[in-house]
C-alpha cells in the first residue's frame, strides 16, 4: 500500500484527484535567501541604472596607474584588472628592471637573469613569434627563417636582433623573368647551386658565375661579389647550405633543384615580412625576446 | 495564520491576468531597459570608424565561413587575456558592428587584436593550410578563398543596409561633410557609398593582401578585415587606466 498522499481535495469524475506536493520548506527558504542576498549584492556592487549613471555600491578598488598615480574607484572589472596587474608587476618588475639595466652580454652569464629570460622569453616567443618561426624557432622553408642556426639575413648580434624585432623586416628581391632569358636563369641557378657545394653542370655554373658578376643580372649588387650576402640589405648568403625560399633537400634531382632556384630568380621575392613589434611589445619585453632568440643557438 | 494559496490566483481569472502581465512586464523591462542606456556604455575614444568597403566584404566572408563559431572578438579585462591578447576590448570598438562578433566560445584564439600581429603572407598561408604554420591547430583549410573572385557588385547596397542600422556611411553630400568633421577627410572618403566600388578596388590593389595584384579575391577581403581588427584605437595616447572611469 502507498502511504496516504495529500491531495488538493478536489475530485473529478468520481475518482480523479490532484496531488498537492508543496516544495520542501528548506528549498523555499533557500529561495528567499537568494533574493535577500541579491539585495546585499546591490548594495556592495554596481547594480541599477539611475539617470545618466548607476548605483556604484560600497566596495572600492585602489590601484596605481602607469603615471604612478594612486586611485580609488567603485568596484569594477577594469579597476580589478589594474590591481591584479599591479600585484603581478610588483613581482616581475625587479627582474625586468635588472634585464633593462644589464648589458646584453652579461645577462646570459647571470644564472638568475638567464632563468628569467628563458621562461619569460619562451612565453613571449610562443605568443608572438612561433606562428611564423615555429615553436622551437626552427623556422619553415619557404616562409620564415630558422632562428636556431648561425645564419642570419639581417645580423645575429644582440643589437641587430633587437632592431629586427622592434622595427620588423620586409624581404625583397626583384623579379628577373623580364630581364633574363630562361637559359640565363638556368645558368644562374646552376651557379648558385655550385656555390653551396651541390653538384651542378660546370659549364653552366661558369656561365652563371659570369652573369652573376655582370651588369646584366647584377646579382653581386646585393649578394656581394663573394655571394655571401650583405646583412645591411638582408640579402642571403648563397654559399652556405642553408636555404629559405628555394627548397633543396638532398633527395631531389638536380633538375628539380635548379628549377626551384630558378623560380626564385624569375619571380623575385616580395615577402619575408616580419611585422613591427614596437607597438605591441614593451622595450623590456623586446629585450627579453632578443636574448631568448640570441640564445636559441645562433647568436653572434 | 496567513497562508498563501495558489488557489486564490488559479480560481480568479482577473487576478491571474494581472499577475501574468506583471510577471511579463518585469521580464520585459529587464531586457529592454539596458538598451536605453547603451550610449552610456560606449567610451568616447578616437580612431574608431566603420569598416571600409573591402573590410566589410571581408567581414561578410568571416561570418559566412563561420569563423565566429571558434573565434571570439572580445578581450576580457583579465590579466591572462591582457598579457596574451593586449588591451581589453572597448564597447566603442564594436559600435559599428551589426551584429557584433564578441562570441562566447573559443576553440581558437581571440581575434579582437589580431590586426598587424602577423604578416599578410602568414594569414594567406594560415587560411590555406593552418597546420602548415601551426602544427597543433585544428582549424579547417579554406583553400577556396584564394581562388574565388570577390563579389562586390552589391557593395553599395550592403553599405546602404548598414546605414539604415545607424552606421554612418554617407549617401548625400551633407552626410559626407558630417563624416569629414567626425572622422577626417581620409576616412570620410572611404565611407562614401557612391565611391564604394572604386574604394574597394583601390584598397585591394594598394594593400596587396593575398600577394597577387592581378585580381581581387575573397582572400584579399578577409585578410584586409583581419589586419584591421583592434588596430583603430591608439592606446599609447591614453593612460593605462583611462577607460576605468567608463565602468
Amino acid at each position: 500500500m502507498h502511504a496516504p498522499v495529500q491531495t488538493t481535495g478536489h475530485v473529478w469524475d468520481g475518482d480523479l484527484a490532484e496531488y498537492n506536493n508543496p516544495l520542501p520548506t528548506w528549498w523555499v527558504w533557500a529561495f528567499y535567501a537568494t533574493i535577500a542576498s541579491s539585495l546585499v549584492y546591490w548594495l556592495i556592487y554596481p547594480a541599477w541604472p539611475v539617470g545618466k549613471g548607476f548605483t556604484k555600491g560600497f566596495e572600492t578598488i585602489t590601484y596605481v596607474n602607469d603615471k604612478g598615480v594612486t586611485k580609488t574607484t567603485h568596484w569594477n572589472t577594469r579597476a580589478l584588472l589594474m590591481k591584479e596587474m599591479n600585484q603581478a608587476d610588483k613581482q616581475q618588475r625587479p627582474y625586468f628592471e635588472k634585464v633593462e639595466s644589464t648589458p646584453y652580454q652579461k645577462i646570459a652569464a647571470d644564472p638568475e637573469l638567464s632563468n628569467f629570460v628563458t621562461s619569460a622569453g619562451k612565453t613571449l616567443f610562443q605568443d608572438n613569434c612561433a606562428a611564423c618561426h615555429q615553436a622551437g624557432g626552427q623556422g619553415k622553408i619557404g616562409f620564415a627563417p630558422n632562428l636556431t642556426d648561425d645564419d642570419w639575413l639581417y645580423g645575429g648580434t644582440y643589437q641587430k636582433i633587437q632592431e629586427t624585432i622592434t622595427n620588423g623586416r620586409h624581404g625583397y628581391m626583384p623579379p628577373f623573368r623580364d630581364v633574363l632569358s630562361d637559359r640565363q636563369m638556368d645558368d644562374l641557378a646552376s651557379y648558385v647551386l655550385s656555390l653551396s657545394g651541390e653538384k651542378a653542370d660546370p659549364a653552366r655554373a661558369a656561365a652563371g658565375d659570369a652573369l652573376f658578376h655582370s651588369e646584366t643580372a647584377a646579382c653581386y649588387y646585393c649578394h656581394g661579389a663573394d655571394a655571401k650576402g650583405r646583412q645591411v640589405l638582408g640579402s642571403a648568403n648563397l654559399t652556405d647550405k642553408i636555404w629559405l625560399w628555394a627548397d633543396i633537400p638532398a633527395d631531389r634531382t638536380l633538375d628539380r633543384k635548379v628549377q626551384d632556384i630558378e623560380w626564385v630568380i624569375a619571380g623575385g621575392l616580395n615577402k619575408g615580412v616580419m611585422p613591427t613589434w614596437k607597438d605591441r611589445l614593451k622595450p623590456e619585453q623586446i629585450k627579453v625576446l632578443t636574448v631568448y632568440v640570441h640564445e636559441l643557438g645562433g647568436g653572434k | 495564520m496567513f497562508s498563501f494559496k495558489h488557489e486564490w490566483i488559479e480560481k480568479n481569472v482577473g487576478l491571474l491576468a494581472v499577475a501574468t502581465m506583471l510577471a511579463i512586464s518585469v521580464g520585459g523591462l529587464v531586457e529592454i531597459t539596458p538598451l536605453f542606456f547603451i550610449r552610456n556604455t560606449v567610451e568616447p575614444v578616437d580612431g574608431v570608424r566603420p569598416y571600409t568597403p573591402l573590410e566589410l566584404r571581408g567581414r561578410d566572408i568571416y561570418q559566412r565561413e563561420g569563423c565566429y563559431l571558434c573565434h571570439s572578438q572580445m578581450i576580457r579585462p583579465f590579466r591572462d587575456e591582457a598579457l596574451r591578447y593586449g588591451h581589453y576590448s572597448l564597447a566603442a570598438e564594436s559600435q559599428y558592428d551589426h551584429p557584433f562578433q564578441w562570441g562566447s566560445k573559443r576553440t581558437g584564439p581571440d581575434l579582437a587584436r589580431v590586426g598587424k600581429k602577423y604578416s599578410n603572407e602568414w594569414h594567406v598561408q594560415h587560411l590555406l593550410a593552418p597546420r602548415s604554420v601551426v602544427p597543433e591547430s585544428v582549424m579547417p583549410n579554406y583553400p577556396w578563398l584564394l581562388s574565388t573572385p570577390l563579389q562586390y557588385a552589391d557593395i553599395a547596397d550592403r553599405m546602404k543596409a548598414l546605414r539604415e542600422a545607424g552606421v554612418p556611411y554617407s549617401l548625400t553630400r551633407a552626410e559626407y561633410e558630417r563624416n569629414v568633421k567626425k572622422f577626417g577627410p581620409k576616412v570620410a572618403e572611404e565611407l562614401s557609398i557612391p565611391d564604394a566600388k572604386e574604394n574597394l578596388i583601390k584598397q585591394a590593389q594598394e594593400g596587396d593582401y593575398d600577394g597577387d595584384r592581378s585580381n581581387i579575391t575573397e582572400m584579399d577581403a578577409l585578410v584586409a578585415y583581419l589586419q584591421m581588427l583592434g588596430t583603430l584605437v591608439d592606446f599609447s595616447k591614453y593612460d593605462n587606466d583611462h577607460f576605468v572611469k567608463d565602468r
